[in-house]
């Protein structure tokens, strides 16, 4: 009567500390250049070397500019940050993808793909769409740089245990419905605090029918909700995606993990803490119009009114509208847009890139749109290639970029402009965090390829 | 910054905004430093200074009527990002506690991690300490950590707030989490042995 979560946890407790945290086994850190210089900074600070280096894996992703990256990067504080993680890993013995490597891409699109992430594992990174990796069948969950230091002086760290959510999707997807329509509408249902304090499974038939790329996109989200972490039981569309990855098991080992990958499951009588039900009938194409990611709605809503908000909600409701310069009570259909942005840790996997060319085959990216295409990985960039997928691209008008996180959090050079709209398949609509100004739609890829050749928020079933 | 904590009483500077996030505590191109120094000059960046560089009046940090090493703060505050930047730029600044009447998760850790102390409160706790500090800012509250209580000194009102029993002794006696763990090196190898 264990919970898949319950059997993660509980089969990486090193040990309990009495009216305290657990003691917690990780199996993987993952690192990028921006949250663990100052981890090693300690390690040197304290004498220590990394405890279980082989369990590290390092790689820039936040800064790296996705033009030109076989040369220096240009800015210096950025290049700076990018070196001293190759350097960090030199002196600590940890295995490095840097740029220009063709293993280089999003941490949380690298794992994944090469096989690092695997089901039953517990991986940390200082990051919080670490909960990307859930969708494996993993105890995947973001943390701060004291804890990055806290797992690589001891492959373990403290954390008090999450209470268990478990949220069911019943029903098939309609036309044009996406995984990330699927989080844009739980955040807006149940709010960016809903999940706080919990680790979700996602269940229901609706969940089963996504493909790997489309649960990763789910599951990265989960913290959008609050949430520690999301996961998705591994099943045969797991399995099948895994094998024959690079550092995935082989053979002998092969089998042995799969048996106990088969295990992975919530018991039949198994109790969450927690349980949320939601037809899939009732998703339609989401978008948001303010500053969280729960503010959103389907994209032929209309935005709401203040109507029954407390003063705190109602204040901080106006404040985020009057950044967007959007009126409460308006529709978003139509209005025009200037920047699309397709990649980072959500959305930018192999099935992104071809369900937004798919839309746009035919069409023409519409004057006065910029847009910003970030394959996740070299990785995905190659396996574009490969299918053709740049050649229509091309001919819409699009290019593709190199690598990286880009616009999402914009700490390289692909910043919105104050003021301008994107339409955005990355996973925050913050103040400011696409450029200081920037104005952010979040939406998924179907829907910022209908904007981008029509050249304003287009409900993307009409062109399906 | 390993500050040993008891008791701290003093005024407060209110921020009454909901689903304050840690882009908006510090953001993300001022995270690019390599050092765990400096980033308190840049907490709360785009609303404390205009886009030309000027301080903003309106913004509360720029508003001399209030001071203080407590933060107060509206519901889910710290969603987001698990920079711990956002917990360097609180503490850095020269805060020691911060009230809300929810936080977000990781965020909530990277403060404790760097000793500063996240009070959790009940709405209607919350809301007469917003309303006491707006009628006079230099209106006191006391932070009991011993105790784990909150007084609001104006009203008298007292809540007890939750922490648990390992971290409490950690922020009381100045020490965290990696001590503790190199501790525990023989637990370690134990437990990897028997999981091989």
């Amino acid at each position: 009567m264990k919970t898949l979560f319950d059997k993660i946890w509980d089969a990486h407790i090193v040990q309990q500390i009495e009216e305290g945290p657990t003691q917690l086994y990780i199996d993987r850190l993952y690192c990028h250049e921006v949250t663990s210089p100052q981890a090693f900074d300690g390690l040197r600070a304290r004498g220590l070397k990394c405890f279980r280096p082989e369990r590290i894996y390092c790689m820039p992703d936040h800064n790296t500019p996705t033009h030109d990256q076989d040369k220096p990067i240009e800015d210096p504080v950025s290049r700076a940050q990018v070196d001293a993680l190759a350097r960090n890993a030199q002196e600590f013995g940890l295995n490095h993808f840097g740029m220009m490597s063709p293993k280089n891409g999003i941490i949380h699109v690298v794992g994944p793909e090469r096989g690092l992430t695997l089901p039953g594992m517990t991986i940390v990174c200082g990051d919080s769409h670490t909960s990307t990796h859930g969708a494996m069948g993993a105890v995947a969950f973001g943390i701060g740089t004291s804890e990055v230091e806290m797992v690589m002086a001891s492959q373990c760290i403290l954390q008090s245990r999450p209470k268990t959510m478990r949220i069911t999707v019943d029903g098939k997807l309609g036309k044009g419905v996406t995984a990330k329509d699927i989080a844009l509408y739980m955040m807006w249902k149940i709010s960016t605090s809903g999940a706080t304090g919990y680790f979700i499974e996602y269940a229901g038939e609706a969940i089963r029918s996504l493909t790997m790329d489309g649960r990763l996109t789910l599951c990265n989200l989960s913290i959008e909700m609050g949430a520690r972490g999301g996961m998705i039981a591994p099943d045969e569309t797991t399995f099948a995606y895994i094998k024959g990855r690079e550092y995935a098991p082989k053979g002998e080992a092969w089998d042995k993990a799969l048996a106990y990958w088969k295990t992975l499951k919530s018991d039949d009588d198994a109790v969450f803490d927690k349980e949320v039900r939601f037809d899939a009938a009732d998703i339609q194409p989401m978008i948001t119009y303010g500053t969280n990611p729960g503010m959103g709605m389907a994209v032929t809503d209309r935005i709401p009114t203040t109507d029954g908000m407390s003063e705190t909600e109602k204040s901080s409701f106006e404040k985020s509208l009057a950044y967007m310069g959007f009126r409460a009570g308006e529709p978003l259909l139509g209005k025009p847009v200037d920047y699309v942005f397709l990649g980072a840790c959500t959305n930018g996997r192999i099935e992104d890139f071809r369900a937004f060319t798919a839309l746009v085959k035919g069409h023409r990216k519409a004057a006065g749109i910029t847009a910003w295409l970030v394959p996740g990985s070299w990785a995905v960039n190659a396996q574009i290639r490969e299918e053709g997928l740049d050649k229509v691209l091309r001919e819409a008008g699009f290019e593709i970029r190199q690598p990286g996180c880009s616009a999402c959090l914009a700490m390289n050079d692909d910043k919105i402009p104050a003021g301008k709209y994107a339409v955005s398949t990355s996973n925050r609509n913050f103040e400011g965090r696409q450029g200081p100004g920037a104005r952010t739609l979040l939406a998924s890829p179907l829907t910022a390829a209908a904007a981008a050749v029509t050249g304003v928020i287009t409900d993307p079933r009409e062109l399906l | 910054m390993k500050q040993k904590f008891n008791i701290i009483t003093g005024t407060c500077v209110p921020l009454p905004l909901e689903n304050v996030d840690t882009d908006q505590i510090i953001p993300a191109r001022f995270l690019k430093a390599t050092t765990r120094e400096g980033f308190g000059e840049n907490l709360f960046r785009d609303w404390r200074y205009n886009a030309d560089g000027t301080p903003n009046k309106n913004f509360v940090l720029n508003n001399p009527a209030y001071s203080g090493e407590i933060l107060v703060a509206g519901k889910n505050f710290g969603s987001g990002s698990s920079r711990e930047h956002a917990a360097w730029a609180i503490a850095d600044y020269g805060f020691r506690v911060v009230v809300s009447s929810f936080f977000a998760d990781i965020h909530k850790n990277n403060e404790l991690n760097n000793f500063v102390l996240p009070v959790v409160v009940s709405e209607s706790f919350l809301k007469e300490l917003f309303d006491t500090i707006a009628a006079n800012p230099k209106s006191e509250v006391e932070v009991n950590l011993p105790a784990q209580t909150i007084t609001n000194k104006t009203t008298g009102r007292s809540e007890t707030f939750e922490i648990n029993a390992y971290k409490k002794h950690c922020l009381m006696n100045g020490l965290d989490d990696i001590d503790y763990l190199l501790s525990q090196k023989s637990a370690i190898e134990t437990w990897e042995k028997k999981n091989k």
